[in-house]
């Protein structure tokens, strides 16, 4: 599967993404910011309508055949989901809110409950916020020690400084699969074998990855993996911890109230099975559902075509890009170790500027920090640009882009 | 797409007024906008006339985007010569309208920058000398 050949049907897939069929400030839509939320294909607004319209009330409660229905589609979603990422069975799929609250939940119910002051923890210069702020929290307030794996000056996880931060104190290393910045791709498997050499174990932060490539958590053997609804066709709300069975069970729960228990006297509560233990409350069922339909989509088309549309999509993007005077592209310029992420900067051109030039076109470009302020700092940057691509993205937004950075040039005479 | 970016905001970027630092400011007050990293710095130098605190000369220095740099550049050409009291109440309107161009609701807090940072300064100074 490799090359640059666009796999996809784009006129067919866009044809399910009515939103993309609108103008912006009197120019076609260009949307190339799928990295911070894609938009969601009709048969995903549909199965969430039909569950509203036809199927829905509380799950888990109700004998009644409505709840019931309503119940079997929620666990429908969760068996999904398990398969759409190789997990062994559907009970180490636990529903949160987004990947954020996803790395809180083990940041509360397995760090804190398991790692002991002195204990070291080890992320990545190139984190995300949420895989970033949750450890130092934790690290303040335990006496845990917080390290950083670095970036090499190509914008990829150093390995060798991996060898030198693994001691046998290393409770936890967690990094992201895809950078929502440099877009690397970083192989999660050599990590994974050496931090569980030192008896640690490893979350896995999927957000940009199981949106676009094949993933498959038993092939990498981490022992958790996070990863949000909202960046894969699905709907907002809904996000996924996967984690090992046994870590689970070993886990106390997050969050406590209704749903997570089996049952509660006046002398307490005893837990409910994992998952629903790690699940109080009524949960975003419907969006679960949501999410079960995104995945039906993305299976049809098939993970692998999807990762190679966006490559092909990544290395025309670079291509383009590099052909723009004062266009400095961040991160690996090999589209082959890079997802559908083209972060830039345009010489003496403020990303906020650009972002609202571009906006004029009809391009949707995101500017800032991308929630990586860490990583701009080590970069030495305050803000930078990102296109970042879609299965309803094709060559002619590329070239949208591209046009408009001329325009913006032209606007500020640059 | 020029409409924002006209000749006069992109003449005070390139051309900022009062830019650079005072010697001896009677206040100093550096702000950033945490979303974009926008960052300014103003110095103040004041003087007593006719009984009143009045903004003697003003220097920023700072980095970002055109929309926060030329607004802090003719919001310092604007407040220069005035009451400190008068520049303390001065409404956030007064700033667009000086921009005069329709910003969206991401790029006010841009503009809004170099008067957040000379309302915090002024509230400081006053707060040190009581």
């Amino acid at each position: 599967m490799m090359g640059n050949e666009f796999m996809l049907d784009i006129a067919r897939i866009r044809a399910d993404f009515p939103i993309l069929n609108q103008s912006v400030n009197g120019k076609p839509l260009v949307f190339l910011d799928s990295a911070a939320s894609s938009q969601k294909p009709l048969p995903v607004l549909q199965a969430m309508e039909e569950v509203y319209r036809y199927a829905y009330a509380n799950v888990h409660r109700g004998v009644y055949r409505l709840s019931e229905l309503a119940t079997e589609r929620y666990d429908q979603a969760r068996a999904k989901i398990a398969r759409f990422i190789g997990a062994p069975e559907p009970e180490c799929i636990v529903f949160t809110r987004n990947a954020t609250e996803a790395l809180n939940l083990l940041a509360y119910a397995y760090a804190r409950h398991f790692l002991k002051p002195g204990d070291e923890l080890l992320i990545t210069e190139l984190e995300h916020h949420a895989n970033f702020v949750p450890w130092q929290v934790l690290a303040r307030e335990r006496d845990i020690v917080l390290k950083f794996i670095p970036i090499t000056a190509e914008g990829v996880l150093s390995l060798d400084a991996l060898e030198a931060l693994l001691t046998e104190r290393t409770r936890l290393v967690s990094f992201a699969h895809v950078s929502n910045v440099l877009g690397t791709i970083t192989d999660p498997a050599p990590i994974i074998q050496r931090a569980h050499q030192v008896g640690a174990r490893v979350i896995v932060d999927a957000s940009q990855s199981v949106p676009h490539m094949p993933v498959n958590v038993m092939e990498m053997d981490c022992d958790f993996l996070v990863f949000s609804g909202h960046k894969m066709l699905g709907p907002t709300g809904i996000g996924v911890l996967y984690g090992k069975r046994d870590l689970l069970e070993a886990m106390p729960p997050f969050l406590t109230g209704g749903d997570m228990i089996s049952m509660v006297d006046f002398d307490g509560p005893q837990w409910n099975d994992v998952p629903l233990k790690f699940e109080a409350g009524t949960p975003a069922f419907v969006e679960a559902i949501g999410l079960g339909a995104a995945v039906d989509y993305l299976s049809a088309l098939g993970m692998p075509a999807v990762r190679q549309h966006e490559q092909a999509m990544t290395a025309y993007a670079l291509e383009r890009l590099s052909e723009v005077n004062g266009v400095r592209i961040i991160g690996p310029t090999d589209s082959r170790i890079r997802g559908g992420v083209v972060t830039f900067t345009l010489d003496r051109v403020h990303p906020h500027d650009l972002a609202t030039l571009l906006d004029a076109e009809g391009v949707a470009i995101r500017a800032g920090h991308h929630c990586a302020q860490p990583l701009h700092i080590r970069l030495g940057l305050n803000a930078t640009a990102r296109a970042s691509f879609y299965i309803y993205n094709e060559p002619a937004d590329v070239d949208a882009l591209v046009e408009a950075l001329y325009k913006a040039k032209l606007a500020l005479r640059r | 797409m020029q409409d924002l970016y006209r000749e006069h905001i992109l003449d005070h970027y390139e051309n900022p007024r009062y830019h650079g630092t005072l010697a001896q400011p009677d206040f100093t007050h550096e702000e950033s906008n945490p979303l974009c990293g926008d960052r300014i710095r103003i110095d103040v130098k004041l003087c007593h006339k006719d009984g009143r605190d009045v903004i003697a000369n003003a220097a920023f220095t700072g980095e970002g985007c055109i929309i926060s740099q030329a607004a802090t550049s003719m919001l310092l050409e604007d407040v220069v010569n005035k009451p400190v009291d008068e520049v303390e109440q001065t409404d956030p309107q007064h700033v667009l309208d000086l921009l005069g161009v329709p910003l969206s609701a991401a790029r006010v807090k841009c503009a809004l920058l170099g008067l957040k940072v000379l309302k915090t300064g002024i509230k400081r100074w006053k707060l040190s000398r009581q």
